[in-house]
């Protein structure tokens, strides 16, 4: 491996950015494809598989053997609101291996008593979020359903074009949620990534059912390529 | 506790621009239940000095003996491993797996 391979996927590693390093085991020919220049390479589709895995591992290509070095940042799952679900969640992100951080400035909810092994910060989300950057490879789910605390991190999840981004509450409060972020001019297209109502479909009923639905959906973000339908249906609707 | 690969690749990194020769080995296939998971990384300097695992411990010293010859030859080649043969067995190993190697000298 060429000194200035190795530096970019360490330096890639340092920045959260995807990466992945194409190696021809029998001639020792090696190459680095970013995570951004996937599409359009000529292995994309088994880059794209890879990279979605998360996971190492030779493929074939054009009659030859490669063994694709897969580099993908830490998942980071940021949830917003200091609730019960939240306290569910936490230990159930940590077992699927999220890195899970809570935020909510309601220092009544945010105690470390209620929340003994998850990082928690007692402050609002427009203070800590710029520092935290949130990218690709974070998640992000608003449990307030308070303006106040949950909108400024939708705004910001959009904005950093987060994996998944959901928001609880009721078919009413998302139209007003959509009414608010279409004012701040957001465009029909990104609103659509948040997902409203919360989770997936399996009628949850508890707060740890909920965490369930949610961790669930969270997965489905993360792992599963689009389906072209899904993908045609989301475009129709956009237009 | 064993090192994450960001330790891993970053001491690599480290050992070469110190002028050091340096070797990445990393787990490239493996069949049954190998102890390491496919894109395990174990580096390895000129002196023997390593970071990181390829096996849990009963194939290191090979894949460091070979890991020298390569930082000497600069051929990157590729090692196969039984871990289920008797000396895998003594040295405490019965998971019966099988793993192969890619061996690539950092230039």
């Amino acid at each position: 491996m060429k000194l200035e391979l190795l530096s970019a996927l360490n330096r890639s590693r340092a920045e959260r950015r995807a990466a992945i390093l194409i190696t021809d085991t029998a001639s020792g020919e090696q190459r680095l494809v970013m995570g951004e220049a996937i599409a359009g390479d000529a292995m994309e589709d088994a880059l794209d598989a890879a990279l979605r895995s998360g996971k190492s591992g030779n493929v074939e290509f054009e009659g030859k053997t490669y063994f694709l070095t897969v580099q993908t940042p830490p998942v980071r799952l940021i949830v917003i609101g200091a609730v019960h679900i939240s306290q569910a969640l936490a230990p159930m992100a940590k077992v699927a291996g999220l890195d899970m951080t809570i935020i909510d400035p309601r220092t009544a909810f945010a105690t470390p008593e209620r929340f003994p092994d998850v990082k928690l910060i007692a402050e609002w989300p427009q203070n800590v979020l710029p520092g935290i950057k949130l990218d690709r490879y974070s998640a992000i789910a608003c449990f307030t359903h308070d303006p106040k605390v949950d909108d400024p991190a939708l705004e910001e999840a959009l904005r950093a074009e987060c994996f998944y981004v959901g928001a609880l509450g009721s078919r009413k409060t998302h139209a007003r949620r959509v009414e608010r972020l279409t004012a701040q001019g957001f465009t029909p297209e990104q609103i659509a990534r948040i997902r409203a109502p919360i989770g997936l479909d399996i009628g949850a009923v508890s707060p740890a059912e909920i965490a369930v639905s949610v961790l669930g959906e969270v997965i489905l973000a993360l792992r599963k390529k689009p389906q072209r339908a899904e993908t045609a249906a989301k475009a129709g609707a956009a237009a | 506790m064993l090192a994450s690969d960001d330790d891993i690749l970053a001491r690599a990194e480290d050992w070469r621009k110190a002028g050091k020769g340096v070797a990445i080995a990393t787990v490239v296939e493996t069949w049954g239940s190998a102890p390491r998971p496919v894109g395990s990384h174990l580096v390895i300097d000129e002196e023997g000095n390593f970071l990181g695992s390829v096996s849990g411990g009963c194939v290191e010293g090979a894949v460091i003996t070979e890991a020298i010859d390569v930082i000497g030859d600069g051929k990157a080649r590729t090692l196969e491993f039984g871990v289920a043969d008797e000396t895998a067995w003594r040295v405490g190993l019965s998971c019966g797996g099988k793993i192969r190697v890619f061996v690539e000298k950092v230039n």
